[in-house]
């Protein structure tokens, strides 16, 4: 009974770190059209970042929210100029600009091994949500409810935005048909920085709410940039709801699917999304064929 | 963050060698002076197993500083070379070091999966290989006569950690978990095997995916068991102890020489206090040795050496031996190995070692507790010794025929008792 329970909160609080990952890859994959293979990588600077903060930085240690703040701020100012500068050079050249998202990739892999060495690095967790929960032979950590509430929150701000602001509309319009969106007046290629950077922005955040879970390692960026892909596969690209529903199944795939069959560990996790693209390319919540 | 080996420290401290080598002209015999003793090294500069990988590098390059840029009377020409963690990449830097660069001998690489790659290649070429890579059958059913291993093999550790276990700690029934890969299944499978020998019981054997971020799936699972052995190794370690905390798990844990690593512990938290490891290599080994060792990574790199650095030093030890045996000669291949798997040496900062006729390493390995105490390293938690085991070799206390009579150690050997 404790083993259910456990991997069934554990299926939703993972869900939800998948959520703040690939909530801003959807959206640029929806938008821009590119699979921005950059994003596993801005997660991890971003945690990197998070350390930095809340390990203290030049003698002031950061209170952890702050620094996710922070940390999203920055990676998000860092995206923009990524859009601006390099993405934009190359117009409508999807090929080259995966390319260069790849390349980036690489990049900041090697600074973050340069800067912070090849040591893991532990993020500690809020000291208020330091505790567990009890429950039998185990408990349950207090931080990863804490990360299912922090999921929900920005899963509400973003529907605001997409919702109920004119940005939210004309990045919507921008999904669903681009050149109809230009004619009309919208400046699409304004709402590409927008979007990446919103995007870059969200994945520090998940870097660092993720921190305390998982700890910051060279290679982390290579282990969550497939499970983005596979999330946002399977919701749809540029869909919330799709977000949210990936990677909640996802989530628990990926939880059951280790405890119970832990031979076929690697492939349970890609069979959903092969199946979708086999009977549904667009996604479950997806609009445009990709 | 704290950490700080920069680029500039790491050049600095070349060039320190190198300066050095240019300023003590040792008189050396006649026939060593025309060409320098070429060592060339396989390591991992990039990539997730960079830790280890710089470590191993650092090692070597302490030893050339303290030497003088000299081994066995000859100077050395140092070639260092990435594979970035591939196996393919590898190969290709054993060939670039053998066929263009033409060392004498290879240092490396670091991953089992590597030296896999490159264990015929250097046995066409004769050339001798000394490497902390674990594959255990390398020096057990399929030996490479150029291939001499002074750290552990993948098992070596684990076995006294079971005999530990099982007797000093007095437990009873056990749960492994462990990377899904050949480094861990050789890992767990000496630790069951020394376990059930000596009166435990292995319950479960859990294998996570290589670098799985979230453990839960398994830690779910941990009931029942009065003892936790896990074998995890590069950011593994400090993961999951961290992960297995936080769920209110308090089974004590016991583990091998990459999990409870010297390197990790300004990593660590209060999470692995109390940890028991097993390993070829303590910082907390109060011999000359290791103390210059040690002091000399502190001041070059600002680093706390664990395994990786340590068996790198050792490794410049022994073939500076070897050299010394032949009279600083190479040219004959089979001799300089003969040399190299003679050697037999007493003061290293790992304690005494020699070989077995397959060229692994017989030798002492530590039993280490995590607490919190003094240590002239100013880290919070420090390996205290609490027992040691002398002449530990891969066979462990079975006889060697009996031993290679089995399977190598795998996913499903040995194969779970009803406990």
């Amino acid at each position: 009974m404790t083993f259910w329970l456990l991997l069934t909160v554990n299926s939703i609080t993972f869900g939800g770190l998948l959520f703040l990952l690939a909530a801003g890859f959807s959206l640029i994959f929806g938008l821009m059209r590119i699979p921005n293979l950059t994003h596993g990588s801005l997660f991890m600077l971003g945690a990197y970042f998070g350390a930095t903060f809340v390990g203290g930085l030049l003698g002031t240690m950061f209170n952890f929210w702050v620094a996710a703040l922070m940390s999203a701020a920055l990676v998000a100012l860092f995206g923009a100029v990524i859009e601006r500068f390099l993405l934009r050079q190359l117009p409508g050249q999807q090929m080259a600009q995966v390319l260069v998202t790849l390349g980036i990739s690489f990049i900041i892999a090697d600074f973050c091994l340069m800067v912070w060495g090849g040591d893991p690095i532990a993020v500690a967790t809020p000291e208020n949500l330091t505790g567990f929960v009890r429950y039998g032979s185990m408990g349950f950590p207090l931080y990863r409810i804490a990360v299912i509430g922090i999921a929900a929150i920005v899963a509400i701000a973003l529907w605001l935005l997409l919702d109920r602001t004119r940005l939210g509309a004309m990045i919507r319009a921008g999904v669903d048909d681009p050149d109809m969106a230009r004619v009309v007046g919208i400046r699409v290629s304004q709402l590409f920085t927008i979007v990446f950077a919103l995007g870059s922005g969200l994945a520090a955040f998940a870097g660092v709410i993720g921190g305390p879970i998982l700890t910051v390692y060279p290679g982390l960026d290579q282990y969550m940039l497939p499970l983005a892909l596979v999330v946002v596969i399977l919701g749809g690209s540029g869909s919330l709801v799709g977000s949210i529903v990936g990677s909640l199944i996802i989530g628990f795939i990926y939880n059951f699917g280790q405890a119970l069959l832990p031979e076929l560990a690697y492939f349970v996790l890609f069979l959903p999304m092969l199946l979708v693209l086999l009977l549904r390319p667009q996604g479950l919540f997806g609009r445009f064929v990709p | 963050m704290t950490r700080k080996i920069t680029r500039r420290n790491f050049m600095a401290a070349t060039a320190a060698g190198a300066a050095a080598a240019a300023t003590f002209e040792f008189p050396m015999p006649a026939i060593a002076q025309a060409a320098p003793f070429k060592l060339g090294l396989l390591t991992v500069k990039t990539g997730p197993l960079a830790q280890g990988g710089i470590q191993m590098e650092q090692g070597v390059l302490t030893w050339l500083k303290q030497h003088n840029n000299m081994m066995g009377g000859r100077k050395v020409e140092f070639i260092s070379a990435d594979t970035g963690g591939k196996p393919a990449g590898t190969k290709t830097k054993a060939q670039e070091l053998i066929e263009r660069d033409k060392v004498d001998v290879i240092l490396g690489p670091l991953a089992a999966f590597e030296l896999l790659a490159i264990t015929d290649y250097i046995r066409e070429h004769k050339t001798p290989t000394l490497s902390l890579a674990g594959a255990d059958d390398l020096t057990q059913r399929r030996p490479n006569p150029y291939f001499l291993r002074p750290s552990a093999s993948s098992s070596q550790a684990m076995q006294p950690m079971g005999h530990y276990a099982a007797t000093e700690m007095g437990k009873k029934k056990a749960i492994t978990i462990d990377f899904d890969f050949a480094f861990g299944y050789e890992q767990q499978g000496g630790f069951q095997a020394a376990f059930e020998k000596d009166g435990g019981c292995v319950l479960n054997k859990l294998w996570v995916p290589l670098g799985t971020p979230d453990y839960t799936p398994y830690l779910a699972q941990m009931t029942g068991c009065d003892v936790l052995c896990q074998g995890f190794a590069g950011s593994g370690p400090l993961a999951f102890m961290k992960q297995y905390s936080n769920f209110g798990l308090k089974f004590p844990v016991v583990t091998g020489e990459t999990g409870g690593d010297d390197a990790l512990l300004h990593a660590f938290g209060d999470e692995a206090v109390g940890m028991i490891s097993c390993a070829p290599y303590t910082l907390d080994l109060p011999t000359d040795a290791n103390q210059r060792f040690a002091k000399a990574m502190m001041k070059d790199f600002n680093v706390v050496p664990g395994f990786y650095a340590a068996g790198l030093y050792v490794n410049c030890d022994i073939v500076d031996a070897g050299l010394k045996a032949t009279g600083g000669k190479t040219d004959d291949k089979e001799k300089f190995m003969a040399a190299l798997k003679a050697v037999k040496l007493t003061d290293t900062p790992r304690g005494p070692i020699s070989f077995d006729h397959l060229g692994n390493v017989v030798g002492t390995f530590y039993i280490r507790r995590i607490e919190k105490a003094a240590n002239p390293y100013g880290l919070k938690l420090w390996n205290k010794t609490v027992k040691t085991y002398e002449n530990v070799s891969q066979f462990w206390t079975w006889p060697e025929k009996e031993f290679l009579s089995h399977p190598v150690y795998s996913r499903n050997y040995p194969a779970l008792k009803k406990c």
